[in-house]
């Protein structure tokens, strides 16, 4: 399977054009065609938005729904614009084509916290471009001027009373010209953009449990199957004993797939019952003895190799043996899981003549290519449909689940749903790679910042799905919220060394700013202690004021923003109440970060109890984010950041033993819950109506640097190896 | 075999085999997707359906030990109950998908105790994971639910 999705991604290459601005991956698709005819039969002024005779309004959604609130922010863009009422709009999931490409990442995939910051103005043109070729074929069919006519709530007026609907003009407004220049309304002038009062569109559906997520599709005649995997990473069939199975109930067939074996059923229960009476000798490859004791010996060694410098200025080593005190510190990072609550699962119908793929999937676009190659059928001949997903974090744009249902489709030659056990999905994710991380501060006899180091080694993800951006051994989602280092230190060597661990990596909400964030912020709060200075006016004093470019930040604003960052910091020292006095066991710790190109300082506020149990008191944020778009949902994400990012740093830990995950459900794997979640959230933002950042996943990142300088604050204790477990905090203690 | 019960107020009927679990029969047989599959193991809430009234989780029984009895699904939920009415008004779900078993387990919360205090939804609500991290927003719903109800 391996090959098939490396196969594919190299035809998905080879077939690229560059594709303007930001960090490109290089892909490309040639399906205009399919949308060229998709307007044909619909009245769309564009790509974006569908207009029935009916008067209703359809506005696509080209981004993939895991609760980031796409489904109401992106159609929120196109109707501020477009002129009309939001609440009364239809969305639909757009199909893969070139026109829906994520400019920030070249390909139509959702990640990145990139959505909103893609479409902020692509959106709001569409909306505009599409109200003027409205009131243009009014204006034309009344013989006015378009500039005598006006759009408001899908009406457009004209002199002397005249008055018709998007409707009525939609079909001669397809035909219109594209309009070339296409003017924007200026902030102060928004009705939709900025509402906080609006609601999620999706909600009545998800709250009435009808809302469709991948495992609900049912489609005619449909089979289901349940499958069995190599428990150990990077393991096959050997062989296979299916006699108990294949006379099982409702069984239908037994097949060996690439991956695995499949049981096909006429119900999940039936398949995922004979699956469990299979008998099957694995193949267990190169991983087969892998475990902790490897993975740390083996990352630890790594890192004692140079790495490739992502960032230098002046002489590091040099400043730092000069200095009057140096400040040293090693972390350990572990691997994580993602385990969205839908676990994998596709809808696959693969025929002679072609092939339906319904799918919860981050990464439409790839889609189509990795089935083909499964299949032996063209890219051209498949049709995606996204659904709902429930939950993404990256593990969705991973397609390794569309390719298993499209092969076990194939063999039985009927419609299957192919549905993962969470077992499956927990011990066959791609995981958040964990990393070893060696940093140094040299400090001279004023207090003065003279010299930094900073060496990270991790596995690297994007050697593994995106090769072509790796260069010079630096992957750029190794080197986030690092590459920026927000302080200013005249002589500083940044380095990345990368190793595999063995233990698949994968992009996981936020991706290396997890990692990267923890040392820095964490390190940085060190620093500031031990030179006894408090720890917000010390980040305030040091960070970096210039306009240096950060070469590596494909994401983020890429360039220096510690006038931005200053003030997040001065607006969270006065939101949270910075300096209370704590009774021992209690106490508040800060951080600080840019990322996607918005910036957010965090306090958190943590008890410690005396074994050691930690509780998330009060999280209080300050946020430059620019113009927020549906603040009540942007909101919401930094709720969700928080949470997310909570149960990484206070449980979360994926480990191997005999090559194979040995977490396989939430009672191993243990992630926040009720009763864990921190008792208040503030969330404070700087008004702004700048150019919008990212907000899906920063704060991830953020908040564990915060909870962990935190629990210095009311121990004492210095916690370099999440996560911040009773065991891993007594292990911090100084002997 | 067939087993008959009692499914939103209507009768209901599946001819399975009868350690099939309700979650499976909701989903597969009846074709009532609403009821969610997380964990298969009672682990995560993500199933709980009413069955009598008390909040079960799904995965967990047999539709055998169901004969007779009375199962309400999300879709069985009148639109008009309080907890409803209180996750719209919130905006809560995000990803929407543990939703279903959260409202249903909410709702036998808000049927027994009309002032849940913050312990008592700590303590009822634990047993549902939400990985987008809805759990402000569950709370404050539920305190608005139970003032609703």
């Amino acid at each position: 399977m391996e090959n098939i999705q490396m196969t594919a991604r190299r035809d998905f290459l080879k077939a690229s054009a560059a594709v303007g601005g930001g960090l490109t991956l290089g892909m490309y698709l040639p399906l205009g065609a399919k949308v060229a005819e998709a307007q044909a039969k619909t009245n769309s002024p564009n790509a974006w938005v569908k207009i029935g005779t009916d008067n209703s309004i359809t506005i696509m959604c080209a981004r993939s729904e895991m609760g980031q609130d796409v489904y109401t922010s992106m159609p929120m863009l196109v109707a501020e614009e477009l002129e009309v009422d939001i609440n009364k709009i239809k969305v639909e999931f757009a199909p893969p084509a070139e026109v829906y490409i994520n400019s920030l990442l070249g390909g139509q995939l959702t990640g990145g916290s990139t959505a909103v910051r893609d479409a902020w103005e692509k959106l709001r043109k569409a909306g505009a471009s599409a109200r003027m070729m409205l009131v243009g074929a009014a204006a034309k069919e009344w013989g006015v001027d378009a500039g005598q006519c006006k759009a408001a709530n899908g009406m457009i007026t004209g002199p002397g009373g005249k008055k018709t609907t998007y409707g009525a003009v939609a079909e001669a407004a397809a035909k219109m010209e594209v309009p070339k220049d296409v003017p924007l309304k200026p902030a102060k002038e928004f009705k939709i953009v900025g509402n906080k009062a609006q609601k999620r569109l999706d909600t009545p559906m998800k709250v009435a449990g009808t809302a469709t997520f991948g495992i609900d599709v049912r489609v005619p005649n449909m089979l289901y199957a349940a499958v069995a995997m190599p428990p150990m990473i990077g393991g096959k069939v050997q062989s296979f004993d299916d006699s108990r199975a294949k006379n099982m109930p409702g069984v239908k067939a037994v097949v060996q797939y690439s991956r695995g074996v499949a049981v096909v059923a006429e119900s999940y229960w039936q398949a995922k019952k004979a699956k469990d009476l299979l008998l099957i000798t694995w193949d267990e490859g190169p991983n087969a003895n892998n475990d902790m004791v490897k993975v740390w010996a083996g990352l630890k060694d790594a890192s004692n190799q140079p790495g490739a410098v992502f960032r230098e200025a002046g002489d590091a080593d040099g400043a730092i043996a000069g200095a009057a005190k140096v400040y040293e510190a090693t972390y350990e990072l572990p691997h994580l899981s993602h385990s969205p609550m839908e676990p994998q699962n596709t809808v696959a119908d693969v025929r002679a003549d072609g092939a339906t793929i319904i799918t919860p999937t981050q990464f439409q676009q790839l889609v189509p290519f990795v089935v083909a190659g499964a299949t032996g059928l063209k890219p051209e001949q498949i049709t995606v449909i996204t659904t709902f997903l429930g939950g993404g974090f990256g593990r969705r744009v991973e397609v390794d689940y569309t390719i298993d249902a499209a092969e076990i489709s194939k063999a039985v030659g009927a419609p299957v749903k192919m549905v993962w056990s969470r077992e499956d999905d927990m011990t066959h994710d791609s995981y958040r790679p964990g990393g070893y991380y060696k940093v140094q501060m040299g400090v001279d006899a004023g207090g003065k910042l003279v010299g930094y180091r900073y060496h990270g080694t991790s596995p690297s993800i994007s050697s593994r799905l995106f090769p072509s951006i790796v260069k010079d051994g630096i992957d750029p989602f190794a080197v986030e919220a690092i590459d920026n280092f927000p302080y200013a230190v005249p002589n500083h060597k940044l380095t990345y060394q990368m190793h595999d661990t063995g233990i698949t990596p994968g992009y996981w909400r936020g991706v290396s700013h997890n990692l990267n964030a923890y040392v820095v912020e964490g390190f940085i709060d060190e620093v500031a202690h031990a030179v006894g200075k408090d720890p917000i006016q010390f980040r305030i004093d040091n960070l970096d004021y210039t306009e240096e470019k950060h070469k590596w930040s494909g994401l983020s604003a890429g360039v220096a923003v510690g006038g931005r960052l200053k003030k997040v910091l001065e607006m969270v020292r006065e939101k949270s109440g910075w300096g209370k006095k704590y009774p021992e066991g209690r106490g508040q710790g800060v951080a600080v970060m840019e990322g996607y190109n918005t910036c957010l300082a965090c306090v958190a506020e943590v008890s410690v109890t005396k074994n050691y149990d930690v509780i998330v008191d009060k999280v209080t944020y300050a946020i430059d984010a620019g113009q927020l778009i549906h603040p009540d949902q942007a909101k919401a994400q930094v709720e969700s950041c928080t949470i997310f990012g909570q149960s990484a740093c206070m449980y979360g830990e994926i480990t191997v033993k005999n090559g194979g995950v040995e977490q396989t459900n939430f009672d191993g794997y243990r992630v926040v819950r009720m009763n864990e979640a921190p008792k208040a959230m503030d969330i404070h933002w700087l008004e702004s109506n700048n150019t919008p950042g990212g907000l899906g996943e920063p704060a991830t990142a953020l908040v564990q640097a915060a909870i962990g300088n935190a629990i210095f604050a009311a121990t004492g204790i210095r916690v370099r190896k999440m996560p911040f477990t009773p065991e891993n905090i007594k292990g911090s203690m100084k002997a | 075999m067939n087993i008959s019960f009692n499914l939103n107020g209507k009768p209901a009927s599946a001819d399975v085999a009868p350690d099939t679990p309700l979650l499976w029969v909701l989903r597969d047989t009846l074709g009532m997707t609403g009821t969610k599959f997380g964990c298969g193991k009672a682990l995560c809430g993500a199933c709980t359906v009413h069955l009598n009234g008390n909040a079960v989780r799904s995965c967990q029984t047999p539709i055998g030990s169901v004969a007779g009895q009375k199962v309400t699904t999300i879709e069985g939920l009148p639109a008009n109950h309080a907890v409803k009415k209180a996750w719209i008004a919130l905006d809560v779900p995000q990803c929407g998908y543990c939703q279903p078993g959260q409202m249903m387990q909410a709702a036998a919360l808000v049927a027994q105790n009309k002032k849940p205090s913050d312990a008592d939804i700590d303590a009822w609500m634990s047993g549902n994971i939400c990985r987008c991290g809805t759990y402000p927003r569950i709370r404050a719903a539920i305190k608005d639910a139970a003032r609703m109800a």
